[in-house]
């Protein structure tokens, strides 16, 4: 080892008489060998730094979510999981065309590589346009982030049925076992009195197993808290904070909720939104180099003694499609 | 120009351009586009010269502002206390993000990181000029803000201040700066952990790396794991404020205080970004003028990995008094502790090297020295703040202040002996021993006389941040003001020493101060592959193959380090 490194260091140098032994082999390596596992570390350390920027977004989810499940149990029942899945069967395939094109690289088989990195090129194109119907009906809905988050009713009770629709079986089991299925199970904008019935009845129904009281209790009259059978000077005011104060009762996924007994619902918009616009901006920088990689391939750069960076973008694209493996349950499914 | 270790015949190859880095190609352009890590280490350290100075203007601006104590009842004050919230923010941006974060690892690391190790670069140049470039722009961008609603947050950016309907637009520059800042200092960290990993000569062991090294992999690591966390920290910041997600504003339901350990998650590791650099080359230089093996090797190379390490678990303790409950408070402040450990088993392997050693009292050992004292207070008045009872009193007074000026500011005295201690390696030419020498007396006078004051009249409840203030304070705050003027005028002899050595400086010798590790094996200043011939590894604190050369001024190997070919 140490011979063949002094020998190519030698005559690798810079402006050589002799040059370089691969035009690909760049002037302060020693070997090619070298010069990949350089560029597979950094690749490695780069992936890990950008697990990193999800982390933060993934540990604002968990905090919110154990303090405020009902935020996202009720914004998941916005979202459409069909589309959802779809989008993650075509990144999952095109993670496979991937991982094939990286094989027909390394086995110089450039017709395999060629079309490998189209198909998956055309798999985040699929993702993208598949997405943007997702953005565009959320929209549709007045379904935004934070302070624009800004439903019509008529539009909530649309997706409300709809919703009725996908999950009919679910969402009567769900009614049979709260009991709560004549109070609020139609989804049209209720007066605020009889929105409230609805909060303390169904809360009413659940507090036997709850050790905490459920937030959507602390704007009750203490006359009323009694009536329900809590200590009035049990139920914390305030329960937004995250901090400890008092979280509401945590559904199942299979509980039925309207907008009018979860609020800051906009807070799951927004962390949705922040999560999957990220992680669209990444499928775009994967797409953009999937179609540089694809010129290089034409162009006849890669064989197997020379195939580094197909490795490298293919591994950029399995994380890109890992983490929407994650996403997709998080915000989907539970 | 032949080389060290073969005076007889030029020891290098016929294949090697042995121009020196400087010489091998002139105009900007070549300078702009360069790869070489020399270059872009050169240029790294003028870009962070210029904007200390401008942060440095903007410390002498608020130090002024200070000297009255009931500005807001002053009937035309010259700096009103709108200006005076933006400098200090401004002064805190620039030095923490633009200055002390890339300064030891971007401009001195790059430049002799790859050489320590007798590698031709670093493992990706082309990256190596992205992160300047993104350094260049993200400073920008900061710069920029001034412009467009400056700052007047802190350096903090606690929310809700930063993101509330009337907070300043240049916030999004700022932050948006930070950010690509935030990434240029990922890309050196990936940068250097890839070299140490890959372009070690062979032979040369772990063990057999200077321990700067070791420090600047314990902070690559640091750059790795935390500031993708302030990436994305920076922007829900961003969205925050122009598209009002509500993530930590509880108007919507969001929580400010969520944003107080997302930047602590990121930002206490961050002061050891910025000190564990320092530490390094105090290893180096505390060896080489001690002209002694370095005490405690292994020590020293793990409490820097420990460090960096124990870093992670401490953020808690810049928010005793957010309302985190007790039991997270105790546990913050016990772990708190445990970082003190490694940091003073450093300090101890320092002392025992020096012990008996025969030292040389010139320039960087002077920063050194400086160093000990300086870190030493810093150090341990950490451990005042890191105290739950203590704390509550002094959480938000001078007395952090002074901490953080004794701890940060020690990186910049190491900085300025780096700087000194490679200076001949980097040019090619020896500064006035002399000059230094006074610039570095007048800079630590300066700096004990602003900040010792600093924790008197914190301990007596002055707060920090703030424009007018009780009289009781003034003579603290004037004798504070007068410190730093003292300290402007040592960086002016600092720079006047340094510049006119450029020109006037007697011709640098391959090894000036009798250091083993391999950069001062090769020419001063090195050719553009660094060396003429293949580098052996040696134990670089091992002095005994040298001896002093009067003819050169410098000292020679007994035992040729490079190989010819
Ligand atoms: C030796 C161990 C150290 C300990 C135990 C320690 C402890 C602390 C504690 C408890 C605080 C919070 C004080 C408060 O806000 O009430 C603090 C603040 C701070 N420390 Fe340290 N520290 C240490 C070393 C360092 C080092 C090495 C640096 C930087 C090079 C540093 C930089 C800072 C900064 C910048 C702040 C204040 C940030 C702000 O609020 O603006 N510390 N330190
Ligand atoms: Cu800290």
């Amino acid at each position: 080892m140490a011979d063949a490194v002094q020998t190519s260091g030698a005559s690798a140098g810079h402006e050589g008489p002799h040059g370089h032994h691969d035009p690909n082999l760049a002037h302060h390596f020693d070997t090619m060998e070298q010069q990949f596992e350089c560029g597979k570390l950094g690749m490695w350390l780069f992936l890990a730094t950008e697990v990193l920027l999800f982390g933060g977004l993934f540990c604002w989810y968990a905090i919110w979510r154990s303090n405020h499940p009902e935020v996202f149990v009720y914004g998941a029942q916005k979202l459409d999981w069909k589309l959802g899945g779809i989008n993650t069967i075509v990144l999952l395939v095109s993670s496979f065309t991937m991982a094939w094109a990286v094989g027909c690289a390394q086995r110089g088989n450039r017709q395999g590589l060629l079309l490998g990195l189209g198909i998956t090129f055309l798999g985040g194109i699929g993702f993208m346009g598949i997405k943007s119907v997702e953005y565009t009906e959320k929209f549709s809905h007045g379904y935004y982030w934070g302070g624009s988050y800004n439903p019509t009713h008529h539009e909530e009770g649309h997706a409300a049925d709809h919703a009725d629709g996908e999950h009919a079986e679910t969402a009567d089991a769900a009614h049979a076992e709260a009991g709560a299925a004549d109070s609020h199970g139609d989804g049209h904008a209720a007066d605020s009195a009889h929105g409230e019935e609805s909060v303390a009845d169904s809360a009413g129904e659940l507090a036997p197993q709850e050790v905490r009281p459920p937030a959507a209790l602390a704007g009750l009259s203490a006359e009323r808290l009694t009536e329900l059978g809590y200590e009035p000077s049990k139920v914390l005011l305030a329960a937004e904070a995250p901090g400890g104060l008092a979280a509401s009762a945590p559904p199942t996924s299979e509980t039925k909720l309207s907008a009018e007994e979860v609020r800051n619902v906009h807070l799951f918009f927004s962390i949705y939104f922040c999560m999957t616009g990220l992680h669209g901006i990444h499928v775009l920088i994967g797409m953009a180099v999937i179609g540089w990689l694809f010129v290089r391939a034409l162009r006849g750069d890669f064989g197997p003694g020379y195939f580094e960076p197909v490795d490298l973008g293919g591994l950029y694209w399995h994380l890109v499609d890992l983490i929407w493996i994650y996403l997709f349950p998080l915000f989907y499914l539970i | 120009m032949s080389t060290l270790n073969a005076p007889a015949a030029p020891a290098y190859a016929t294949a090697v351009d042995t121009r020196n880095y400087l010489k091998a190609s002139y105009g900007p352009v070549s300078w702009l586009l360069t790869l070489d890590h020399k270059r872009i280490g050169v240029m790294y350290l003028v870009g962070i010269s210029v904007m200390f100075l401008l942060g440095g203007i903007f410390a002498l601006l608020v130090r002024t502002t200070l000297l009255f104590a009931n500005n807001a009842e002053a009937v035309d004050p010259l700096i009103t206390a709108e200006l005076y919230n933006r400098f200090f923010t401004l002064h805190g941006a620039i030095m923490v993000f633009i200055v002390i974060i890339p300064g030891i690892p971007a401009a001195l690391g790059n430049f002799v990181l790859p050489i320590m190790l007798g590698a031709k670069d670093v493992a990706f140049p082309r990256v190596n000029l992205l992160s300047f470039y993104m350094w260049m722009l993200g400073t920008a961008l900061a710069l920029a803000s001034l412009f467009f609603g400056a700052v007047d947050t802190g350096w903090t950016f606690y929310t809700p201040y930063s993101t509330s309907e009337n907070s300043p637009s240049g916030m999004i520059l700022v932050v948006t700066g930070a950010f690509i800042l935030g990434f240029s200092s990922v890309f050196t960290g990936l940068n250097f952990i890839v070299t140490i990993h890959q372009l070690r000569r062979p032979g040369q062991t772990w063990f057999r790396l200077p321990l700067f090294l070791w420090a600047i992999y314990s902070t690559a690591v640091i750059q790795i794991l935390a500031t993708p966390v302030l990436g994305i920290t920076l922007l829900l910041l961003i969205v925050e404020k122009t598209m009002k997600m509500g993530f930590f504003n509880p108007a919507y339901g969001g929580d400010p205080v969520l944003f107080q350990h997302f930047f602590w998650f990121y930002s206490h590791p961050a002061v050891y970004i910025m000190i564990l650099p320092a530490m390094g080359v105090m290893s180096e230089i505390i060896s080489v003028f001690s002209r002694k093996h370095i005490f405690g090797y292994r020590f020293i190379a793990w409490s820097s990995v420990a460090i960096a390490l124990f870093g992670f678990i401490v953020w808690g303790h810049h928010m005793f008094t957010s309302g985190q409950s007790a039991l997270m408070n105790t546990i913050f402040s016990a772990l708190t502790f445990s970082v003190a450990v490694p940091s003073a088993i450093k300090v101890f392997n320092w002392l025992a090297t020096m012990y008996k050693g025969s030292i040389a009292l010139q320039t960087p050992m002077l920063y050194a020295l400086w160093f000990i004292w300086i870190f030493g207070i810093g150090g341990l008045t950490g451990l005042f703040l890191g105290t739950l009872a203590t704390d509550i009193h002094l959480h938000d007074t001078y007395f952090v202040v002074a901490h953080f000026h004794y701890v940060m500011a020690g990186t910049i005295f190491v900085l300025f002996g780096a700087i000194h201690y490679w200076w001949p390696k980097m040019f090619g030419r020896m500064y006035d021993e002399r000059q230094g020498a006074i610039a570095s007396i007048l800079l630590f006078i300066g700096f004990n006389l602003t900040f010792l004051p600093q924790f008197v009249m914190g301990s007596q409840g002055m707060p920090r941040r703030y424009y007018s203030y009780d009289e009781v304070y003034q003579v603290y705050h004037v004798l504070s003001s007068v410190g730093s003027y003292v300290m402007a005028a040592g960086l002016l002899v600092m720079g006047y020493c340094l510049f006119t050595s450029l020109k006037r400086g007697a011709k640098a010798p391959d090894n000036p101060w009798g250091s083993n590790s391999l950069e001062w094996h090769t020419t001063s200043p090195p050719p553009l592959e660094n060396f003429n011939g293949t580098p052996v590894a040696d134990d670089p604190y091992d002095y005994h193959n040298l001896e002093w050369d009067p003819q050169i001024q410098g000292f020679r190997s007994k035992k040729p380090m490079v190989t010819s070919g």
